[in-house]
């Protein structure tokens, strides 16, 4: 760790950035292929090229799907040249968390019990991007089943911050993360059951939303814990972002969690300003967060009030019990939804002389640390004499925190907090500390257990130069005022009010 | 309840007996997916994502199931309520998600009974929905057992299949009223169209959790029976449980709770696991689906839409035949589904006393909506309460009618010559018999009853069957005696 300011400097002004040649964000680049000035072809050999260059050292990708983008490519050029619309993602290249269901690519989780598993079927929001217009240039690297937030739980490797290569993405979405800050796509699909979008992109320093659950379908996301899974965009900007959940999201008959609603509209309220909004400042939020971190989170308040809105005081009193309830409900989920893999149908499979020494020798050697202690930890929060001790009183507390945010909902259009308590660390710095490694999601929990929206947005850097996310909080569907405010925010920081990093 | 006292005993204690019944609903597809749900096609044929437990599939409510779950409900006089589902988790190669859906603490239906034949009441707890699991067929070993087995292959397109659960609660007292529990049970979701109930087919299994214990006192430990695979089984293993029960009390021994295995072969139940063994299947609220709270209204519309169950039909024939709503004509032709047949026999003008003994002696292979228009059997039983047929030209009338799928009654008989076989006619091919068979004749006018038999034979085939058996041998008694 010596000098890490100057590596972190080197590493950032090679590994962050886009394609040359081509636009760089989703929007632009719908608009120039519709318009004829670049061709799809064009722009995914843009990205593809850059992800040969860069992916080595970064390692955001399982697998980059070059052939079947190049064809995605080629059809999109052919419905332009037919004058037919692609639709709104027309041409732009988008990464996918290797836990989305692709028919007939890999789709891993980054477990070796899935390894090479071909799913016959595309998730709903892989569908509803293709029908977009959006090319899959391949599946990004994750924690095991989505558990952790380091991206350091890949049974094939950490995924590195382009920041500084020697620090972690986050995660557990940290090769989405990444792969959007080291402009191997504009935009890229992650999901958040505690945190793991908007935890790494706050430490890529890259948008990431979380929405209200239900908005967004899971059919074919691969469940860590069904309860808190949410699907949601990562974006080097917020319109990026609001553009993809746009097609995101919407009911989907195939996901009964889904609310009955029409696709999301948030491009038209960016331009709104935030005047007379009311922003929440949490008074009792749980400390631990980083000297840099909080001084950009006033910064933040500074920015919003500068711009028009009111600062106005929320308690959450329980919300301090969020970790603790999410730790018993998480892994009781996980233990329930990851007892399928057993070598029976699909993916790994190691014999055994009986089918319960096989059940046994498969998960041993097909489940890493990570995942066999939430297995563990959640079936024994689920077991006869325990459940009302452990599982029953974590959803007491499930609905002690809705209320608490149901009460600050009525003083608060949204709520500002640290999206992490502190900046990308070092790789290997917390694996041999888990209760260090859960407390990085101590903020972001507590949107998961009310189902409500969150996201980060990049608001300048702290320590050694890396990237600071602030968390921009709203009530369930109150994706609009928090769009507003990460809008707002985004525009302090472009217009040069809020640059320069904390002392 | 039924105030009837419990008069049957085995040597001095009664039996305590529930039965939980799952039933195989009628839909057109599965619980939680659009595969076909249809029994004996081709393995794994009927398979989907979901069915298949693959990651990231989910499940989604049918419809039609919770309406068929809700018949059912209805039918077993039980209250609907809003319901939930749970995940109940444990490991086995046909459970491709290693957890069950079924409803747990919530259940669809709540609070019914069913009345058996003779008016008692057997209480139902609950009825509820849950998904039944795929079909393990195990290859080499013995017995066809995991436990040996050389490798197993599991057919999915069971896996998902609707299932609902009738907890019946512990009225049944005897292995008869067990037999009539099912028997009626099945009648009820046959005729609600909610399942074709084919316990063969195991589109209804049945467990009987059997206790015995001396009048008074407190309900004794229980076993689980499994693996009873017809009605009649059903009444051996419970009378072969409680009896084994009885002789470890006997000896001073105790009964350990445990479910065991009724073996066909030797009439025998087997311990299969006991309640230390069993499994911890950690429920917990189903995150995936969401509460299912019918509207009242669709509750009204299916219970207006209930058919007349089985019960009403019996009384209703019985008040129409005179004959008892609990006798085997009544019992075997609503069964059958002929009753309203019958009755239209009725309306057509003919006897529905005599047409109902008609319909269930020759109308076996037929459905409840015979081939025969109820006018014709009018027909024939008018021709019959009139006298101008005879109950042996009766049947063989019935017989053609029967073959040809309907027709007139009086051409049948006009054709067969019943009406035209008048007196003298009959005289003079008795006669023909008596010189024909002359040696026999002798024999019968020596007080040899035994010939008789011949004779009116022979008097049959001559008249090609025209004749009425009892006229020949009334004619034939009075010849000897004036001869």
């Amino acid at each position: 760790m010596t000098d890490s300011f100057s590596s972190s400097a080197r590493d950032a002004a090679k590994y962050v950035g886009a394609p040359a040649g081509v636009p760089n964000t989703a929007w632009e680049i719908a608009h120039a292929v519709k318009s004829g000035t670049v061709t799809a072809t064009q722009v995914i050999e843009g990205y593809l090229q850059r992800i040969g260059a860069l992916d080595g050292d970064i390692h955001a990708f399982n697998v980059v799907t070059a052939q079947e983008a190049r064809a995605a490519a080629a059809h999109v050029d052919a419905e332009i040249a037919a004058g037919r619309d692609p639709g709104p993602l027309a041409g732009v290249p988008i990464a996918l968390k290797d836990n989305l269901c692709t028919r007939g690519i890999p789709t891993t989780c980054s477990s070796k019990i899935l390894d090479q598993w071909r799913p016959p079927y595309d998730a709903t929001v892989v569908q509803r991007l293709a029908a977009a217009g959006a090319i899959a240039v391949g599946k990004t690297n994750l924690d095991e089943f989505a558990m952790g937030s380091s991206t350091e739980n890949s049974a094939f490797g950490v995924t590195f911050n382009p920041h500084d290569i020697s620090r972690v993405s986050g995660g557990s979405s940290g090769g989405s993360a990444a792969a959007v800050a080291a402009g191997f796509a504009p935009v890229s699909l992650g999901s958040d059951t505690g945190g793991s979008i908007r935890q790494p992109a706050a430490l890529c320093g890259v948008v990431g939303v979380k929405p209200t659950y239900g908005t967004v379908s899971r059919y074919g996301l691969v469940a860590f814990a069904s309860s808190l899974d949410q699907i949601g965009p990562f974006a080097t900007d917020v319109r990026d972002a609001a553009l993809v959940l746009e097609v995101i999201s919407g009911h989907d008959h195939y996901d009964s969690t889904s609310i009955p609603q029409a696709p999301l509209d948030l491009q038209s309220v960016l331009d709104n300003g935030v005047e007379g909004l009311r922003i929440g400042r949490v008074t009792d939020l749980p400390g631990g967060a980083d000297p840099d971190v909080v001084a950009r989170l006033e910064m933040a308040f500074d920015a919003l009030q500068a711009a028009g809105a009111t600062i106005v005081d929320v308690e959450l009193p329980s919300l301090k019990y969020g970790l603790t309830a999410y730790y018993l409900i998480a892994p009781a989920e996980a233990s329930s939804n990851l007892a399928r893999y057993d070598g029976v149908r699909y993916g790994l499979r190691v014999p055994a002389t009986d089918t319960n020494a096989m059940y046994s020798a498969t998960r041993s050697a097909g489940f890493g640390d990570e995942v066999k202690r939430r297995i563990m930890l959640g079936t024994y929060a689920l077991s006869a004499g325990y459940y009302d001790a452990y599982y029953g009183k974590a959803l007491k507390v499930r609905r002690l925190i809705s209320d608490d945010f149901a009460r600050a909902y009525e003083r608060a259009d949204v709520i500002l907090t640290p999206t992490s308590p502190m900046v990308a660390f070092p790789v290997g710095a917390k694996v041999n500390d888990p209760l260090s490694m859960y407390l990085c999601d101590v903020y972001t929990i507590p949107t998961n257990l009310a189902g409500h929206p969150a996201m980060s947005v990049p608001f300048g850097t702290g320590d050694d130069g890396l990237p600071v996310g602030v968390q921009v909080l709203a009530s369930t569907l109150g994706e609009k005022p928090m769009f507003r405010v990460a809008a707002a925010l985004e525009r302090s920081m472009k217009s040069g009010t809020s640059q320069g990093g904390a002392q | 309840m039924s105030t009837e006292t419990n008069s049957y005993m085995i040597d001095g204690y009664e039996i305590v007996c529930g039965l939980e019944v799952h039933v195989e609903l009628a839909t057109a597809t599965k619980l939680f997916s659009a595969s076909a749900n249809r029994f004996g096609d081709e393995p794994n044929t009927h398979i989907d994502p979901v069915t298949l437990g693959l990651p990231g599939a989910l499940p989604v409510l049918n419809r039609q199931a919770v309406e068929l779950a809700m018949r059912i409900g209805l039918a077993l006089n039980c209250t609907v309520q809003p319901s939930t589902f749970h995940r109940k988790n444990y490991f086995y190669p046909d459970m491709p998600k290693a957890y069950q859906i079924s409803q747990y603490d919530q259940p669809i239906n709540i609070d019914g009974w069913l009345e058996l034949p003779g008016g008692k009441r057997i209480g139902v707890e609950r009825a509820h929905l849950e998904e039944d699991t795929g079909k393990s067929t195990h290859i080499g070993g013995s017995g066809g057992r995991i436990h040996g087995s050389d490798h197993s292959l599991i057919d999915f397109n069971r896996a998902g299949v609707p299932l609902v659960e009738i907890v019946g609660r512990p009225d049944i007292s005897t292995p008869d009223e067990a037999k009539q529990y099912v028997t009626e049970l099945r009648q009820i979701l046959v005729a609600i169209g909610a399942s074709d109930a084919k316990m063969e087919e195991g589109s209804m299994r049945c467990d009987a959790n059997v206790s015995v214990r001396k009048p008074g006192e407190p309900l004794g430990t229980r076993c689980e029976i499994k693996n009873v695979n017809s009605v009649r089984s059903l009444g051996r293993a419970i009378e072969y449980e409680a009896r084994r029960q009885i002789v470890l009390l006997e000896d001073g021994e105790k009964i350990r709770q445990e479910t065991r295995h009724w073996d066909e072969t030797d009439g025998r139940t087997h311990t299969l696991r006991s309640k230390e063994d069993a499994d911890d299947y950690r429920y917990f609220l189903e995150p995936d689906l969401v509460p299912v709270d019918p509207d009242p209204d669709w509750i009204e519309a299916v219970r207006r839409a209930l058919p007349m169950l089985p019960r009403e039909r019996r009384l209703r024939l019985s008040a129409a035949t005179g004959s008892p709503a609990d006798g085997e004509a009544i019992m075997v032709v609503v069964e059958r589904g002929q009753d309203e047949y019958v009755l239209a026999v009725g309306e057509a003008g003919g006897d529905v006393a005599r047409a109902l003994v008609h319909v269930k002696e020759a109308y076996a292979d037929q459905g409840s909506v015979p081939t025969i228009p109820a006018v014709d059997l009018a027909g024939l039983v008018g021709l019959e309460t009139t006298g101008k047929v005879t109950a042996t030209q009766a049947k063989q009338i019935l017989a053609e009618l029967v073959a040809h799928g309907g027709g007139d009654a009086a051409a049948i008989a006009a054709a067969k010559g019943f009406e035209a076989m008048d007196d003298s006619a009959l005289e003079s091919i008795v006669d023909g018999v008596i010189a024909a068979q002359a040696a026999a004749w002798e024999k019968y006018c020596g007080g040899e009853d035994k010939a008789l038999g011949a004779l009116v034979g022979a008097a049959m085939k001559a008249s090609q069957g025209k004749a009425d058996g009892k006229a020949v041998t009334a004619l034939l008694n009075a010849k000897r005696t004036s001869a």
